[in-house]
């Protein structure tokens, strides 16, 4: 059986602040396979954001990993030195942010941000390290590698340097890649360009990746298997197109019947009720309640992860039948 | 890692912190609860109000009035800590080159670095404030022309201002002053007109404006009480810079005579001593000068943590 | 850039301008100053005479516009006490007051910029409490005082250094300076240290405030996130950021360091220009008063235009921004 690149078993990160403990992420367990593309899809707080993070091992005080066990490779990562997730990070493991003018240093020339995340794992020369960052650049689609390698980050446009914080990611080859809402912050078109490039990629290199997002549209057609996620927990879980076709979990099946593609012209649009619960404040038993037309008395103890088939879980007390599609 | 405090960005959304407390207190109340929060700056407030208060009843607490000739012997002079004099008192801080009490000197010589220091920054206050309301107010070319000649005098040092002013005015009590004001304005001027011109846009001066209002009603009435929280901040700030200035120009020989002896002309008097060991003279009002410029910062510094972001809130 | 450059230029030239109309009026109109020339035996003939060899019968405004036509020419007028040009005695003490003020700038960078970064980076732990404590100490004590206690305890008590003067000079590259022995080093420490101490508490705050701000920013957790060293996400990331705007900041500050220096030479008995300032204010040495406040302005004047300039080359958002203007 192969090993899966990423195993996180029960992740438990919280967040120890002042007016009281965030539960961002409360008992989260996920896999990945080599080769493998994860769509982890929820709302703002709903603790994708801090999934990943603690993944990367990047949760800053107050915030940190309480509990559970997050497997890279068959190598667990929770309780390692912080030297270890140094040497993992960026190497082995890699992640794309959601704002590339955020994430990339302002005054630092775009090339000297690409050859030092090779020089920070490996003992190359200045000149083989400015090498292989041009190759990186011509992989992700850049074009004119040489003058882009000496600008500055806002001498690029939004995709441009969406493309470099992905080339970054890659230039070291990891395992896996972690993106945060990569796209959120481009145009439709040119996110369309940069979905294709991705999964393309993914194949041809055999990296695993995780795509954090909160648009369903996008993993939708990208990803192997997705994972939705709500007030810390993976409410949902299964191969793409079988949990759109059959979702089990009531908020899942609101996600789909809000999709404004799903929409019929002239019905109005589908909205979940309510708002997420704030993760100070979580409800006792599952995080949906207040929201779901289908809660009773047995929803307010937390529902365990169900599994219905070997593919799928789900943690819900009254799932829907799988046969039948969402229905209003 | 270091030591930072910042939840990720969905995190934030997520929180909605909700204390009980937040409610059913006058702003004022809060803003002396929390100010007493910072045991330093409570401290600092403390000796400020002794240091005051000692300068205010100086007649009461000292064996001697340093500026009455009567009670000064040369026969006293430049004797350390601790000595007894012809009058039979204790120099607690030893005794000057004329023979004065050195402790006697310290605080009369307080009175007046503090008058000069508070009056000059009242009256640079009431000035600045004015200016930098109208300008607000006014706006275009006005304002325009009155904020480049504040730039102006702000992009030289307050040293050479005072200095120039100085030269150009000559000496006296009510020159330094008047140097001290005309260095000082333009800090409260600036202040003022930058939380004016805030204020201006907000809707309660357009209702005042539809009312009918006169302009100074307007603007004594409703703009300015708005403006309060920086112009304390700076007021503080600016009083300490003030006493530090003045103290500077009497030491260097250019600020108030020796008639009027604040703290910066015992030092003076007291350098010429510095080199033969005899200390006390120049050090015991310099350590109650910096004990007053100190307490004033700290209290200043902790207005301003405790007034700035509940401007925003 | 070019325009840019020009536009500060004129800015300039117009604030000198202004700066040299209110001196020379406020400085000559009060009292009359032939009073120094002659001797109190003189009969009233006797003065008149001097008046009209000095050029203090003229209108005031015809002695101004004598005085700008001679200025264009680098004669800024004679001093009243010294009889000699008042521009040459200033260029003469130039040096001695922008070496001190030079090295007071490096000290304070020195000391200021670790204690701020360390504060910055941890800022929860006692010490960096007590260095921000302490940097509110530092901007409070009054410099001259604490230049007093400078001499008391490392002159007079210790006797570790000198309490007076300059070390001997010599030129380098057409500067005067005593910076090449130890000797002139162990002069130039004390009232350097002295003056530093005013931009110690600005260099604290500034850095300080910079790392935090930096630290929350997206890129530094990015750095991080490309496995790079704890010591490469501050040393490059973070301090390249906080570098331009505290170094701009300090440039500005070096013109009120070359003002403050007339408290520390005339403590320290340093050959500066500061020295000759107050000297001269307190003899009414007017020629020498104007000159001075117009070669400080001129010199604060080319200080902030090369910051200003320095600022738009450092930041290479700056930079591109006027290039393409």
């Amino acid at each position: 059986m192969t090993v899966p690149t990423l195993d996180i078993v029960d992740l438990k990160t919280h967040f120890f602040t002042r007016d009281g403990v965030a539960k961002a992420v409360d008992g989260v367990s996920l896999h990945v396979m080599p080769g493998e593309i994860l769509g982890i899809v929820g709302e703002s707080g709903s603790g994708k954001t801090v999934t990943g993070f603690s993944i990367m091992g990047l949760v800053d005080p107050p915030g940190r990993i309480v509990s559970g066990s997050i497997k890279f490779k068959g190598e667990e990562l929770v309780g390692a030195p912080p030297e270890r997730w140094r040497q993992i990070r960026g190497h082995r493991i890699a992640m794309v942010f959601q704002d590339p003018m955020m994430t990339l240093n302002p005054v630092l020339k775009v090339g000297t941000q690409i050859t030092e995340a090779i020089l920070a794992h490996e003992k190359v020369d200045g000149g083989e390290a400015r090498r292989r960052a041009r190759e990186s650049l011509v992989a992700v689609g850049i074009p004119s590698p040489d003058e882009r390698l000496e600008a500055y980050p806002h001498q690029l446009s939004g995709g441009m340097r969406q493309r470099v914080a992905i080339a970054i990611a890659l230039v070291n080859k990891p395992d896996l890649i972690i993106a945060d809402e990569p796209t959120t912050a481009l145009d439709v078109t040119i996110q369309g360009q940069i979905l294709a490039e991705v999964q393309a990629l993914a194949k041809r290199t055999g990296t695993a990746l995780v795509w954090i997002t909160h648009d369903l549209g996008v993993v939708a057609g990208l990803s192997d298997r997705i994972a939705v996620m709500y007030g810390g927990r993976v409410v949902e879980q299964g191969p793409t197109d079988d949990v759109l076709e059959r979702p089990y979990h009531q908020y899942t099946v609101g996600l789909l019947g809000s999709l404004p593609t799903r929409n019929k012209r002239g019905e109005r649009l589908v909205q979940i009720p309510g708002m997420a619960p704030s993760l100070l404040k979580l409800p006792v038993g599952c995080a949906f309640q207040a929201r779901c037309p289908r809660a009773d008395i047995a929803c307010a103890v937390e529902p365990p992860v169900v599994r219905p088939t070997p593919s799928r879980e789900h943690r819900c007390a009254h799932p829907h039948v799988p046969v039948m599609r969402a229905a209003e | 890692m270091t030591d930072t405090a910042a939840p990720p960005h969905d995190l934030v959304t997520a929180v909605q912190p909700t204390t009980a407390k937040d409610k059913a207190e006058t702003p004022f109340r809060r803003f002396v609860s929390e100010f007493l929060e910072d045991r330093v700056a409570v401290g600092a407030l403390i000796l400020l109000l002794a240091i005051v208060t000692l300068a205010i009843i100086a007649p009461w607490i000292t064996p001697q009035n340093p500026y009455d000739l009567a009670q000064v012997d040369i026969m006293d002079s430049r004797r350390p800590p601790g000595t007894t004099s012809m009058e039979g008192y204790t120099f607690i801080l030893g005794s000057d080159g004329a023979g004065r009490d050195l402790y006697s000197a310290i605080i009369y010589g307080l009175r007046i670095s503090l008058s000069v220091g508070v009056l000059s920054g009242l009256i640079a206050l009431a000035i600045g404030a004015s200016v930098g309301l109208i300008a607000a107010y006014v706006g275009g070319r006005t304002e325009t022309i009155i904020m480049r000649i504040v730039d102006l005098q702000l992009s030289l040092p307050s040293i050479l201002v005072a200095l120039i002013l100085v030269a150009m005015l000559g000496k006296g009590v009510d020159k330094i002053i008047l140097a001290l004001v005309i260095v000082q304005w333009a800090y409260y001027a600036r202040t003022v007109r930058g939380s004016a011109l805030v204020e201006r846009r907000k809707e309660y001066v357009e209702a005042a404006t539809c009312l009918g209002l006169s302009h100074s009603r307007i603007v004594f009435r409703h703009i300015l009480p708005n403006c309060m929280a920086p112009l304390i901040v700076v007021g503080t700030v600016q009083t300490a810079h003030a006493i530090a200035l003045e103290a500077t120009l009497s030491f260097l020989g250019v600020g108030l005579p020796q008639t009027e002896p604040s703290l910066g002309v015992l030092i003076s008097n007291g350098f010429q001593y510095m080199l033969s060991g005899r200390y006390w003279i120049s050090f015991f009002p310099g350590v109650a000068l910096l004990l007053t410029i100190v307490a004033i910062n700290l209290v200043g510094d902790r207005l301003r943590d405790v007034l700035n972001p509940r401007l925003k809130r | 850039m070019l325009a840019f450059i020009l536009r500060r230029v004129l800015q300039s030239v117009v604030v000198v301008a202004a700066m040299v109309v209110i001196v020379f009026f406020g400085v000559n109109v009060v009292g009359d100053p032939v009073w120094l020339y002659v001797s109190p035996e003189m009969n009233q003939q006797q003065i008149e005479e001097v008046r009209r060899a000095l050029g203090l019968d003229l209108p005031i405004w015809q002695q101004f516009a004598v005085f700008v036509a001679n200025a264009f020419t680098g004669d800024l007028g004679t001093s009243f006490i010294h009889g000699q040009p008042a521009m040459r005695l200033i260029l003469e003490r130039m040096p001695a007051t922008l070496e001190l003020a030079f090295v007071a700038m490096l000290f304070s960078i020195l000391l200021g910029l670790p204690l701020g970064l360390y504060a910055g980076l941890y800022p929860h732990r006692a010490s960096s409490k007590a260095i921000m404590a302490g940097s509110i100490l530092g901007f409070s004590l009054p410099t001259f005082w604490v230049g007093l206690l400078l001499i008391m305890i490392f002159a007079v008590m210790l006797g570790w250094l000198p309490s007076t003067g300059r070390g001997p000079t010599t030129t380098i590259l057409g500067i005067e300076t005593s910076l090449h022995t130890a000797q002139g080093w162990s002069h130039i420490f004390l009232p350097a240290l002295n003056l530093a101490l005013l931009k110690i508490s600005l260099v604290i705050r500034l850095t300080r405030a910079g790392v935090r701000e930096a630290i929350m920013q997206d890129y530094v957790k990015f750095a991080r996130a490309k496995g790079l060293s704890e010591k490469r996400v501050i040393f490059v990331h973070v301090l390249r950021n906080i570098l331009i705007p505290v170094v701009t900041v300090l440039g500005l500050e070096f013109g009120s360091l070359v003002a403050f220096s007339v408290v520390t030479e005339t403590i320290f008995a340093w050959p500066g220009m500061g020295k000759l300032l107050l000297d001269s204010i307190i003899r009414v040495d007017r020629p020498v008063i104007v000159a001075y406040v117009i070669i400080v302005v001129v010199l604060f004047v080319v200080i902030n235009l090369v910051v200003d300039i320095l600022y738009s080359i450092l930041d290479p958002r700056v930079r591109l921004q006027h290039k393409e203007a």
